[in-house]
């Protein structure tokens, strides 16, 4: 099975079509948080593997640390104490990059080449073509993407795409202890999912459930949920679906802007050819100029 | 751990409690996750705080801390009145049915034999009648009323739901829920496992803790089962092999033991700890103790320990009483009265790791010399230095000389450590070490090897146990790991020949020695540790195997690494099979009679005589004299034959429900000093208690970049109600205060401690993280160890650090 090829399906701001001739099956990891112990593992992993290294912050009265994604943590566990039953429940969710199949900030991002979408699924930030807009922070319906003080451009999690290519899992799946991340097909890992919800309700968790979200064509970083009737619990959208203001930009206004850009050069193109330049000449405009009589 | 990691897989019941796996043994812990999701095991947790392991746990039981005798007290009570207990285990594995002596007594918080004045018991009314054969006297129908079973009984019978909530402050229906899984384990086709660590051993009744949990285990018929077992997580990678080789001040490598001042003579020390059997056909492998000791004698001293001299006996310290043990408090002490001149510290970082840091850093500025071993800068070796509130010294009053020797890190040599499950893994050189660092075996030789030219050139007092130190590495300055590993296993000093066939060598002279059988007290054996014998043979170096054959699917994996003792992977596993010699469960078969061959047989190493017919009655525990499991301990525990509820040394109570003229451990160790700086509850109304994080490893992983990053900041953790009485806030700057110092750090309110209602009274926790100190690269802060106090187990003199009173206020 090609995990690992690294087909561009989806470029920002570009329409040239993509290679079609390889097939390459769809990948997700999957984050089962009924296993997950809030071990910081995949954090200090993230951080290994890409070369990261955040600044010592504070402690602002949480496990959760640093406080949000940087452009220097690409991933994070937050905590949350709920109890949602009256029992009380500490929930302990890795956060970072969905790798929607419809990237919200792909969309939205006007430079050529900066997001694209490899036919894996992957969604992938190339900093070199990021002009630090920012259009991609509005774009993300999860609030993922950062953008860096000290290179004003745009960073999130690559789903380790360097790893993937070779046929690797990403770093935070390998360093789980707990098997809370595992990563593999998206097939597999939603068959695997099914596995754990049906496990889960065994044990009295009627509303497990997977976290896989339509209104963004679904992602490729999948979780299995507890109480999956209410992702609010882990601060997840429920519906979560690509920023009204990126589908008028993209949906209707660029498209607008775009149609009326080429109607006014078709129009300009037509008149060209049936009417045909607008050439001055000498003795019509003597004719022209003569009154009537 | 009597079982393993991988074994814990499966578990049918997992009771964490003394210790929070899922945040101290990340790894480990996966198994815990493997039993939930393929073996439908449920996790309970109970702990004061509904910590990392509460948050994946089936059910979470809040308990005060330092209360846990009194809920197991409960848990046994629970099961001997609701009959769900293993039977026929119980009868034939256990001492259930063994009298003990007339005079043996429990009244009043106190056993029998107690001197207030000496502050012990004379233990000789906790012993078994014995008849005139010289054997324990028995009852089999279990109805006398001396019987080891009805003294169980009469002793828990106290343990009510009603009395043991009122001390722990548990919710009584998930008390009882706790009981009813717990005891779901009784049928031979269910197994629990229990997982333990510091948060037992880290009291003053930290040993009677874990006896509660042997007994209960014991009645459950869990030990020496797959998924069973008492299951020990040890702290550091290589704890275990500390603890292996005698690394404490009254041990010797082995669990062999230091002799005491009234054994002069060799005679005297053999004749104590070479048991003889307590009941008929018993193996009590402890009779072999000659054996080990010449042996470790003849690798200590080679050639110089001869027979005549008594193996070099004359030449071991002898501790001037038993209980006086130089451990870490007793060592504090004496530093503190300024009667220590000198302190050598490998790997060791006191001024962060002992209770009462005033006091040790009062001590460490009397030393003349202080010698710190370790690959960091540790706040140890840096005491003298101002740190402003964290490290309040004026430098120019200390005139300790300090010597900062840097070692090595484990990933720069080769070497084994031992973990958890006993075994002894190989690993090899990561990376070359930085700088001037060099191995602690390169330290040692060459601080040995100067102490003996002094020794040679100048003489001494008693320079025969320097000058006769048997030194055989072929490079004195650097012996190797790998020379070290094969004088541990041990070898023949002479042809070892077979007992039943004195033609038959079993191995040649200069040999590696295959197994502690072959170990002789005539000194033709030498060895450095009995139960490592086997780990590096004339085969080979066994701790670098790497064979994951896993066979029936067990998790006993036989060839990865070795694991002491006999590559055996579950102890006492002759217990996981009835009497007649059949598995108690098919479905867990670890060993088992094989009636045609005429020995035992499985998938494990036997811990048992390999052909010792069932039908002879030899019992599972052969390392004990009775050959069965103690749930009454006899004289071994200082404390009491049986467990009993104490409060903390600093109770929030200032009484005991059970007792209230006995409120605290009769035998526990305080010295005077120590006693001065008790605080009781009307200044510090609340429960301090201790704890690791996973983020950071004690006081270590703060020195590295990505661990500073993911708990950056000292704090402490404190429910939403106490907060809400002091008027703190999430986030906001706290002060904590004991009756021993202050520590500043943020405060964490949080859902996850709850206050708890004890005998009519509202307690609060307030929970303190341990890994902030002056050193590393997280923000400056104190040791958690500025506040607790200076009182040690009964035992083991482990320090009471999870359970002492303190305040808290808004900074």
């Amino acid at each position: 099975m090609a995990l690992q090829s690294l087909d561009i399906v989806a470029r920002s701001a570009t329409t040239l079509p993509p290679p079609q001739i390889r097939h390459t099956e769809e990948v997700a990891k999957l984050i089962d948080i009924s296993k997950c112990i809030g071990c910081k593992a995949c954090q200090a992993a993230c951080m290994e593997w890409n070369d990261l290294r955040d600044e010592v912050g504070i402690n602002f009265g949480s496990y959760q640390n640093p406080a949000d994604l940087t452009p220097a943590s690409w991933t994070l566990m937050r905590f949350y104490e709920v109890e949602p039953d009256g029992e009380l429940e500490w929930l302990i969710r890795k956060d970072g990059c969905m790798h929607c199949a419809e990237p919200g900030c792909l969309e939205a991002c006007p430079s050529p080449g900066a997001i694209i979408k490899y036919s894996n699924g992957i969604v992938d930030f190339v900093e070199e073509n990021c002009i630090g807009c920012g259009y991609c922070v509005t774009g993300c319906p999860f609030n993922i993407p950062r953008i860096s003080k000290k290179d004003n451009k745009a960073y999130k999690c690559t789903l380790c795409s360097d790893r993937v290519a070779v046929g690797l899992e990403p770093a935070c799946v390998k360093a789980c202890p707990t098997q809370a991340l595992v990563f593999g097909t998206k097939q597999a890992m939603l068959e695997h999912a099914a596995e754990r919800v049906a496990e889960l309700k065994e044990r009295g968790f009627k509303n497990a459930g997977v976290y896989d979200p339509p209104g963004v064509g679904g992602t490729h970083v999948i979780y299995v949920l507890q109480h999956a009737d209410k992702p609010e619990l882990y601060e997840l959208p429920k519906d979560p679906k690509i920023s009204p203001l990126v589908r008028l930009w993209k949906g209707i206004t660029k498209p607008l802007a775009l149609a009326a850009f080429g109607l006014s050069i078709v129009i300009g193109f037509l008149h060209y050819v049936s009417v045909g330049p607008n050439e001055v000449k000498e003795e019509k405009k003597d004719t022209d100029s003569n009154p009537p009589a | 751990m009597t079982n393993n990691w991988i074994d814990i897989k499966n578990a049918d019941v997992i009771l964490v409690m003394g210790g929070n796996s899922a945040e101290a043994h990340p790894v480990g812990f996966k198994w815990v996750i493997e039993a939930k999701a393929r073996n439908k095991a449920k996790l309970i947790v109970v702990d004061p705080r509904f910590n990392r392991t509460a948050a994946v746990a089936d059910l979470y039981v809040p308990l005060r801390s330092g209360t846990d005798i009194a809920f197991l007290g409960g848990v046994i009570n629970y099961l001997l009145t609701h009959d769900a207990i293993h039977h026929e285990y119980v009868k034939a594995y256990t001492n259930a049915s063994f009298i003990v002596k007339e005079g043996f007594s429990f009244s009043e918080g106190l056993f029998s034999g107690y001197d207030s004045d000496k502050r012990e018991y004379d233990r000789s009314t906790w012993e078994y009648e014995l008849g005139p054969d010289g054997y324990v006297l028995t009852d089999e129908t279990l109805q006398h009323p001396r019987c080891v079973f009805q003294l169980l009984k009469k002793h828990f019978s106290r343990y009510t739901p009603d009395v043991v909530c009122n001390i722990t402050g548990t919710p009584k229906e998930k008390f009882l829920k706790a009981c009813e899984i717990i005891a779901s384990t009784a049928p031979p086709n269910r197994a629990m496992t229990s997982m333990y660590a510091l948060g037992w051993t880290n009291h003053s009744v930290g040993t009677q803790n874990i006896r509660c949990m042997a007994i209960i285990q014991l009645l459950l018929g869990n030990i020496g089962v797959s998924g069973g077992g008492l299951n020990a997580l040890r702290g550091h990678s290589n704890i275990q092999g500390l603890t292996d080789l005698g690394l404490l001040s009254n041990g010797m490598p082995g669990y062999l033991t230091l002799p005491a001042a009234d054994e002069q003579t060799l005679d005297q020390y053999l004749a104590k700890r070479t048991l003889k059997p307590l009941r008929p056909n018993q193996l009590s492998y402890w009779s072999n103790y000659p054996k080990f000791f010449v042996s470790l004698m003849k690798a200590v001293y080679g050639p110089a320990a001869t027979k005549e001299n008594d193996w070099c006996y004359r030449w071991l310290p002898k501790l001037d009483r038993v209980d006086h043990e130089y451990d870490i408090l007793r060592v504090q002490d004496l530093m503190a009265q300024g009667k220590m001149n000198g302190y050598i510290c490998q790997g060791f970082n006191p001024l962060q790791a002992s209770p009462n840091k005033a006091k040790t850093l009062a001590g460490l500025s009397k030393l003349k010399y202080l010698v710190v071993i370790d690959p960091l800068a540790t706040e140890t070796s840096a005491f003298f230095e101002n740190h402003g509130e964290y490290n309040p010294v004026n430098p120019a009053e200390i005139q300790t000389e300090v010597f900062r020797l840097p070692s090595i890190c484990f990933a720069e040599d080769e070497g084994s450590l031992v973990n958890s499950s006993r075994w002894l893994q190989w690993h090899y050189r990561g990376q070359d070490p930085p700088g001037e660092a060099r191995t602690d075996i390169q330290i040692i030789a060459a601080l040995f090897l100067k102490i003996r030219e002094l020794y040679q050139k100048e003489g001494g007092t008693f320079p025969d146990p320097i000058l006769n130190l048997h030194w055989p590495y072929l490079v004195p300055s650097e012996p190797t790991p790998a020379e070290i590993a094969r004088e541990l296993n041990g070898y023949a000093l002479a042809d070892i020949k077979d007992p039943q066939d004195p033609n038959k060598i079993l191995v040649k002279a200069g040999k590696q020695l295959d197994g502690f059988a072959q170990l002789r007290d005539d000194g033709t054996t030498a060895c450095g540790c009995w139960i490592y014998c086997g780990c590096w043979t004339e085969k080979g170096n066994q701790m670098a195997r790497r064979d994951t054959y896993d066979p029936a699917n067990r998790g006993l994996v036989p060839g990865w690494a070795w694991s002491w003792p006999a590559n055996r992977r579950i102890q006492y596993n002759r217990a996981s099979c009835d009497p007649e010699g059949k598995p108690w469960d098919p479905k867990r078969k670890v060993i088992w009679w094989d009636e045609k061959k005429g020995m035992w047989t499985g998938i494990d190493v036997p811990d048992y005589v390999p052909t010792m017919p069932p039908s002879k009655g030899m019992g599972p525990f052969i390392m004990l004299p009775e050959g069965v499991g103690r749930l009454f301990s006899r004289g071994y525990v200082k404390d009491g034959p049986f467990p009993e509820h104490y409060e903390p040394f600093e109770s929030p109570i200032g009484t005991n429900p059970l007792h209230p003229k006995v409120v605290t451990n009769p035998v526990a160790r305080l010295f005077s000093e120590d006693h001065k700086e008790l605080g009781d509850s009307s200044k510090f109304p609340y429960v301090g208690t201790t704890y690791r994080l996973t983020e950071l490893f004690h006081y270590w992983s703060k020195h590295c970049l990505i661990n500073a990053t993911l708990q950056p900041q000292q704090f402490v953790e404190i429910s939403e109600r106490l907060a809400k009485e002091k008027g703190i806030s999430n986030g906001d700057e706290v002060i904590v205060t004991s009756a021993r110092g202050r520590i500043r750090a943020v405060a964490v309110v949080t859902k996850r401690l709850k206050p708890l209602v004890v005998n009519g009274k509202v307690i609060e926790h307030v929970g303190i993280p341990i890994h902030w100190g002056f050193k590393g690269l997280t923000h400056k802060g104190f040791p958690a160890n500025v506040l607790t106090p200076c009182v040690g187990d009964a035992v083991t003199q482990t320090p009471e650090t999870k359970a002492f009173l303190v305040n808290i206020e808004r900074a």
